[in-house]
């Protein structure tokens, strides 16, 4: 399944140095999730995944590249033990707290229960939008976009900060908006 | 084997997140760093898409015609397709502190950076 060619991206992100290696396997990744976002129903987030996940961060992500350097010069130390046995605890006790969870599609989810049948029945009469996703978006939890937007403004703003007064300017840096 | 195959994507799920979370507390270099950042985010995203799917349900865009089509769960959708737009603008924001603290260091390397902290 799909599901499984991520954890084989995700695995080799950890083992590879070569930064730009890293990025373009990044990219890849979230190529995937937006085809594994049409699986699982949700076109919408599939859309922006694929444009603002694969292309704009990568973009991004190459730009600085480009700024900072291409460091080969990474030692490669012994692998800390510390790290490891964090995440392993962490997992295993994530894991154990799934076998409360509702299984994957279950139409008695609690997810499915509250305020989603209320979307899903009047929105197309009370927005007219065929698409419950937009009507919901911008017109039920319109103040979640609009806080949205303060947040990419604020972002915008102190990325321009950030990047202003530096002695050599570089143009492609400072034009993330989306 | 029933339970365990309904579970099956809540555990891909956390392995990519607890190897996004690797990346971020063991690896030295920020780029590699906010690329961890960037796994651990998206799989925070599959879960919650993966929660707003129902068996045998369709996109949430109305189907014409059929009054008992079946849908997926539109508000996850939503709160993803926020979260995403949010996700690249704070990544925008960690790369631009990048490049600033290449200029200050001359390096993206956390342990150079410290020991050049540590000699001031």
């Amino acid at each position: 399944m799909l599901l499984a060619f991520l954890v084989v991206i995700a695995f080799a992100v950890i083992h590879l140095r070569d930064l730009v290696a890293i990025i373009m396997l990044a990219g890849l990744y979230s190529l995937v999730t937006a085809i594994i976002f049409v699986v699982m129903d949700a076109v919408d987030v599939a859309f922006t995944e694929a444009a603002v996940g694969a292309g704009i961060s990568t973009v991004l992500m190459l730009a600085t590249l480009s700024l900072t350097g291409r460091l080969r010069r990474e030692p490669r130390r012994p692998r800390a033990l510390i790290p490891i046995i964090v995440v392993i605890l962490t997992g295993v006790t994530l894991i154990y707290g799934t076998f409360d969870m509702p299984h994957y599609g279950d139409p008695d989810a609690p997810v499915q229960q509250h305020v989603a049948p209320r979307y899903i029945n009047d929105s197309p009469n009370e927005v007219g939008v065929p698409n419950m996703v937009t009507s919901v978006l911008a017109s039920y939890r319109g103040f979640d976009t609009l806080g949205e937007v303060a947040v990419i403004f604020t972002a915008g703003i102190a990325v321009m900060v950030l990047l202003m007064n530096r002695r050599r300017r570089s143009p492609d840096e400072d034009k993330e908006q989306s | 084997m029933n339970d365990l195959l309904g579970l099956y994507s809540y555990w891909i799920v956390i392995v990519l997140m607890m190897a996004g979370f690797y990346v971020v507390i063991s690896s030295s270099n920020l780029i590699k760093k906010i690329a961890g950042l960037n796994i651990f985010q998206t799989s925070v995203f599959i879960l919650y898409i993966s929660m707003g799917k129902v068996d045998g349900g369709t996109a949430p865009i109305v189907v014409e015609g059929s009054s008992n089509a079946i849908y997926s769960n539109p508000l996850p959708h939503v709160l993803i397709l926020t979260a995403i737009v949010v996700g690249v603008a704070t990544t925008a924001l960690a790369l631009a502190l990048v490049v600033r603290i290449k200029e200050a260091y001359g390096t993206v390397d956390e342990e150079a950076i410290s020991e050049s902290d540590n000699e001031l």
